[in-house]
């Protein structure tokens, strides 16, 4: 049978390999792409613990719903500010945005 | 190493999900990427299932696949120029980024090897999208509400931020 260290093994693999993406990508569409691993990463989490520790509440999955949502509130936010930036900017590259740095 | 229909299955959904996962944080094309992320998200769709929890399954199907990548790609396409292979992807970071991943890696391993938990084996007395519902409108009746606040105003910000400023407008 599949144990719960399994999947949260699982889940800090895909979590590490998201703050890898952060890390490292230039593009802001790949940092948010990384973001959204690390949210789907912290989702597998909540629902095994929902499954193995807590099988007869559904509290784990309840919070991984209000993950996702905020998530793809998030991510429509993030976008949009990606659109403005690369309209002022003309790219889209983290390391060229810096006005705001003294 | 764990037998059974429902390891295998555990195997196949991690290594397509780590494989496309990396491949997300490491290809060149950007749009490639979004692509992978798919393939992310439907293999995590796939873990949901094997936990038993159909309804998120569903729902991540729904939003992640079908409207967050959406964004996404819309997005990649709107600022077109900047997805050619020939511009560099990742920054001079790698390497180090690589260190500190590896070590929280092995920190959460170790933690995760260290701990015990407090495992419970009773069966739910019903499916999950009955418990859900019934959760959603009692107990988390409040944050249910509060999160349709905040994805008007997400929704409402993002149109605001995006729009282009009154004199291009005219």
């Amino acid at each position: 049978m599949v144990g719960l260290s399994h999947y949260l093994t699982l889940s800090a693999i895909l979590f590490c390999v998201g703050i890898f993406g952060v890390l490292t990508r230039r593009n802001a569409i790949g940092i948010l792409m990384s973001i959204e691993l690390m949210f789907n990463a912290v989702n597998i989490n909540f629902v095994a613990f929902s499954k193995f520790v807590t099988p007869t509440g559904f509290v784990g999955q309840i919070f991984a719903i209000f993950v996702i949502t905020i998530a793809a509130a998030e991510a429509t936010v993030g976008l949009a500010i990606v659109l403005l930036i690369y309209r002022n900017c003309k790219g889209i590259n983290v390391d060229q945005i810096n006005i705001m740095k003294w | 190493m764990l037998t059974g229909v429902p390891a295998i299955i555990f195997y196949i959904l991690a290594a397509v999900m780590i494989g496309s996962a990396v491949m997300v944080v490491s290809v060149k094309n950007i749009f490639h990427s979004a692509l992978f992320l798919v393939l992310c998200f439907f293999s995590v769709a796939g873990i949901y299932i094997l936990l038993e929890a159909e309804f998120l399954a569903a729902v991540q199907v729904l939003i992640y696949v079908g409207a967050i990548t959406i964004l996404m790609i819309f997005a990649i396409m709107l600022t077109h120029r900047l997805y050619s292979a020939k511009i560099k992807q990742s920054n001079e970071q790698v390497i180090p980024g690589l260190i500190i991943v590896g070590a929280l890696l092995v920190a959460t391993l170790f933690a995760l090897g260290s701990t015990t938990w407090k495992l419970s084996f009773e069966t739910p007395e019903a499916q999950s999208v009955v418990g859900i519902g019934r959760l959603l409108l009692t107990s988390y009746v409040l944050p249910f509400e509060v999160v349709s606040v905040v994805l008007l105003t997400a929704l409402i910000g993002a149109v605001i931020i995006a729009s282009p400023p009154k004199a291009e407008r005219e």
